[in-house]
């Protein structure tokens, strides 16, 4: 905030890259290594996540356990497969659920919450303060509770067990609105005049100036509401088995048996797998944006 | 209470004047009504949001504090009961004391110290270029995007011999027989921190990354010239108030994330756990709420907990504000 005006004495110089500037060699030394040790801790528990998936059954229960594999297997994939190709409704079905839960929830809570958080960030409306902490406050109410409230109010919509009862509350998740009007609070105000003065509405500076230069945040968000999105088996208001989501069919599958520890530990790697890889694919567009959208007063 | 939102706004309210309350200000005096009807624009953006919020949320936090004041089974119509259930919340049920001071030790631990990680990690990452970066990132965030995963911790403390922590203790000798960690009071709340911690590096810690990215680079040269001399002035007069919002965002997500934990209880330590030793607020109104079917009650813990986050939500808000100065 403090310092945007600043910015624009230099427009025309060309940056140096910011590594360099007031860094010592101990220091990036130190913090490499600082780093390594935190990665293992992180990384551990993960690599054990995927390489259960690998174990034959008589190494997943061995003693002492081992990181890795010795005689890394297939097998648990297979019985996997088999597995879900017992199950009446096709998988196939319940990949388009997950699908259309996850890809309806998750572009319209972006498009939805960033639209609400303009005005909320830039504009100066009668209502504005009072909207915006009612926001923030829900954050703050454990949602377990409003489980029975909530099912009462999608039933007297007769929108219960249809997709859109899990998708629309979805729509309106607190995070997502606090999380963009955050963001376009960095937006320089003399962008948004001078979109102004050059005739342009409210909605197309919202389309052309807002969304553009708020990338990381949107981006960020999609990755967050994507991984939520994935997470909701949406089993309190769906009751019809074709309508459930992958998630809740695989869970289903692995729960069912203590000899399914192997197609269990396939399952908890591909639960894993879907929202990292997304991130994956987000990701390099959320680091990259910025060095080129230029936010500069 | 009702300023709590609004803390993030104070800073920004002064400079965020649209064209139409600038015209109010130099116009003097303005009604209401015409003050809505030029902000139309504003109205219509909000709209779809706010009431599908007002529905889903809203509706159902109010109807769920208006239940806190009944007994309710939900199979039969809610009974008005006034204050009972916070009467014997406080007075008669000894496990909810052993919930609230549970859940304290574990927000005030976890709370700052996941927030510091995040902030910290972030900052580091971005010291770090291209593809490196884009790994240690995904390296740190990954835990907490991974799931239902961290029931891998269960193979790491497993009580038997076969546990990997067990394991590696019993081969350096430093444990002649396997300790049963997740049954024993002592160490519940200890390794329920820890595997916390593990997957704390979630929202707050994406948002940083974001928002470091958002800083304009210049402010970096100008500091620079203007004789800031190490990464850690840098971080404190630039870096930081640079990115406020984020900051006030994620201390919010921190808070909610820490006093509301309860998942990682049930799946690590079981529900009730040993000796009510990993028994958290949320657990408790889980226990009530979806095995007791007193959602009266529940309700009313539900609520005793969002007025213990609004607090504390309040103290850091106005720590933060002075983040720079």
């Amino acid at each position: 905030m403090r310092g945007t005006g600043k910015g624009g004495k230099k427009l025309h110089v060309k940056h140096k890259r910011r590594t360099g500037l007031n860094r010592s060699m101990a220091g990036n030394v130190t913090l490499f290594i600082f780093m390594g040790i935190c990665g293992v801790f992180m990384a551990v528990p993960l690599i054990f996540v995927v390489s259960n998936a690998f174990k034959p059954l008589d190494e997943l229960f061995r003693y002492p356990p081992r990181l890795f594999p010795r005689n890394p297997s297939l097998d648990n994939f297979a019985d996997l497969k088999v597995l879900m190709s017992n199950s009446w409704v096709p998988f196939s079905r319940y990949i388009m659920n997950t699908i259309i839960i996850t890809g309806g929830g998750t572009l319209g809570h972006v498009i939805v919450a960033s639209m609400a958080a303009y005005p909320l960030a830039k504009h100066d409306f009668p209502g504005r303060k009072l909207l915006f902490s009612i926001v923030v406050l829900s954050l703050m109410f454990t949602w377990q509770v409003t489980q029975v409230p909530n099912y009462l109010i999608i039933s007297k919509l007769g929108i219960n067990n249809t997709y859109l009862a899990v998708i629309l509350p979805a729509f309106s998740y607190g995070l997502g609105l606090y999380l963009m009007k955050q963001f376009m609070e960095q937006i320089p105000d003399s962008l948004i005049e001078s979109a102004r003065l050059d005739g342009a509405s409210e909605y197309r500076i919202y389309l052309s100036i807002i969304m553009p230069n708020v990338k990381p945040a949107w981006l960020t968000l999609a990755v967050l509401q994507f991984q939520t999105m994935w997470g909701n088996t949406g089993s309190q208001f769906l009751r019809d088995e074709q309508l459930k989501p992958l998630q809740y069919a695989l869970l289903q599958i692995v729960n069912s048996g203590p000899a399914r520890q192997g197609a269990a530990a396939v399952v908890t790697l591909i639960i894993a797998a879907i929202p990292i890889t997304f991130f994956i694919i987000c990701q390099s567009s959320i680091i990259e944006t910025m060095t080129t959208s230029g936010m500069k007063d | 209470m009702k300023d709590v939102g609004i803390n993030a706004n104070v800073e920004q309210s002064g400079k965020t004047v649209s064209r139409d309350a600038a015209k109010l200000k130099s116009a003097g005096e303005w009604s209401l009504i015409s003050r809505i009807k030029k902000n139309k624009a504003s109205y219509v953006l909000i709209a779809p949001y706010f009431i599908l919020f007002f529905a889903f949320t809203v509706l159902p936090v109010t109807m769920s504090i208006t239940l806190s004041f009944t007994s309710f089974n939900v199979l039969e119509p809610p009974v008005f009961i006034g204050w009972d259930n916070y009467i014997r919340l406080f007075l008669n049920d000894d496990i909810f004391r052993i919930a609230i001071r549970n859940t304290l030790i574990f927000a005030v631990i976890t709370g700052p110290v996941s927030y510091f990680m995040c902030l910290l990690f972030a900052w580091i990452i971005n010291e770090f270029r291209g593809k490196l970066r884009a790994f240690i990132t995904l390296i740190f965030y990954a835990p907490s995007i991974s799931g239902n995963a961290y029931v891998v911790w269960n193979l790491i403390l497993r009580g038997d011999k076969y546990g990997i922590l067990n394991g590696i203790l019993l081969g350096l000798d430093l444990l002649n027989e396997p300790v049963i960690w997740m049954k024993t009071e002592k160490y519940v709340l200890m390794f329920l921190i820890i595997v916390q911690l593990w997957l704390s590096l979630g929202t707050g810690f994406l948002t940083f990354i974001a928002g470091l990215q958002t800083i304009d680079k210049t402010l970096y040269e100008a500091a620079a010239i203007d004789g800031i001399k190490n990464r850690w002035q840098e971080l404190w007069y630039v870096t930081l108030p640079s990115m406020k919002p984020q900051l006030l965002f994620g201390a919010v997500m921190q808070i909610t994330q820490s006093f509301a934990v309860a998942d990682i209880s049930i799946q690590l330590a079981g529900n009730p756990s040993v000796n009510y030793a990993g028994t958290t607020i949320v657990t408790h109104l889980l226990d009530y709420g979806s095995i007791r079917y007193e959602m009266g009650y529940a309700s009313a813990i539900a609520t005793v907990l969002f007025i213990l986050m609004v607090g504390s939500n309040r103290i850091v808000q106005k720590l933060l504000r002075k983040v720079g100065n």
